[in-house]
């Protein structure tokens, strides 16, 4: 039954993907990639992974739609055709070699679920066990990310203020005062 | 804007407040259910986004001041790092919250409490002002 409903997200998602690629509108190829997300987070949900797909929804479906649609709004919603066939040739040459070399990673990959899994072997059983003793608190994956991992959770917090300090050096202008800015916009009018 | 959008407008007053609410819920209730910092300070940033949206920028730099939002951005990674250092100034390493309170189990509790506030204002200002800056600089080059 989980499998099934595995198999029906995962063909939405990839139709929603060739959906977007074949999209000229960028409006609608935000929405649609929206939609991907939200239904990612339906994925990892399915999958037991509540944390994961908590932030998905809102990062994924929230946030970065949101932010491409004043990105849009900036530039243009229009996509523009490229003639070039020999560039899009290159392309799709790249991204298949590149797909399958990541399908021929996942060849040796324990399957979905397995128990003997390493990932399942090596850490995991350290804080499935010791930390309702050591933290105390029913959300594991709070306590691996804030007190086990407190250190990279820190570095992660660090570059999100970084990406912001970086977008701030590029979009922000010199202030000018408002009367100047009047000015400005009125030229004639606002001196006096 | 201001007169178009009646039902919008009407149905955001109410639920930019309850989108607010949840965020801190949240927020605090991580440690017991799924969510954390992160999740809250994105869902706390959707609301200021959907206020300004609604209620066009002016209006909503008017409530959240860039200036003041560069400043909860920078204090929530202060707060987390100096829990950290509070942490080897009582004797641990850095970022153990065992030394926190007297018992370990609380200055655990207590460490990801404070942690995941900083965590929490930072990305709540961060997402706010990228948001911001992205739609006043169209705004500047209408004119």
């Amino acid at each position: 039954m989980i499998d099934i409903l595995h198999i029906i997200l995962f063909v939405f998602l990839v139709a929603i993907g060739i959906a977007i690629i074949r999209l000229r509108d960028l409006f609608a190829a935000v929405m649609l990639a929206g939609i991907f997300s939200l239904l990612s987070a339906t994925l990892f949900t399915v999958m037991d992974a509540v944390d994961v797909a908590f932030t998905e929804a809102a990062v994924g479906a929230g946030i970065s739609t949101l932010l491409m649609l004043a990105t849009l709004s900036v530039t243009s919603s229009e996509e523009k055709p490229t003639a070039n066939r020999r560039q899009a040739l290159i392309g799709l040459i790249v991204v298949t070699f590149t797909g399958a070399a990541l399908i021929y990673g996942t060849l040796d990959m324990p399957s979905y679920g397995d128990p003997d899994a390493p990932i399942h072997h090596h850490m995991a059983p350290r804080f499935i066990e010791d930390s309702p003793e050591e933290i105390g608190i029913p959300n594991q994956v709070t306590s691996v990310l804030a007190s086990y991992r407190g250190y990279d959770t820190w570095g992660e917090t660090t570059v999100i203020l970084a990406a912001a300090i970086g977008v701030m050096l590029l979009f922000a202008t010199p202030v000018v005062s408002r009367r100047r800015e009047e000015e400005l916009l009125a030229p004639g009018e606002g001196s006096g | 804007m201001v007169t178009r959008h009646v039902i919008l407008r009407s149905l955001s007053k109410v639920l930019i407040p309850l989108i607010m609410l949840f965020a801190l819920y949240v927020q605090f209730h991580g440690d017991y259910g799924p969510g954390g910092g992160f999740q809250a300070g994105v869902i706390f940033g959707a609301g200021i986004i959907l206020y300004s949206l609604i209620f066009g920028l002016p209006k909503a730099r008017m409530v959240f001041r860039l200036r003041v939002l560069q400043i909860i951005m920078a204090s929530g990674v202060l707060l987390y790092g100096s829990v950290g250092i509070a942490t080897i100034l009582k004797g641990g390493n850095f970022l153990d919250y065992n030394v926190l309170a007297h018992d370990p189990v609380h200055g655990q509790h207590l460490g990801i409490l404070l942690v995941e506030l900083g965590v929490g204002l930072t990305v709540c200002s961060v997402m706010a002002t990228l948001f911001f800056l992205f739609t006043e600089r169209r705004r500047r080059e209408d004119v």
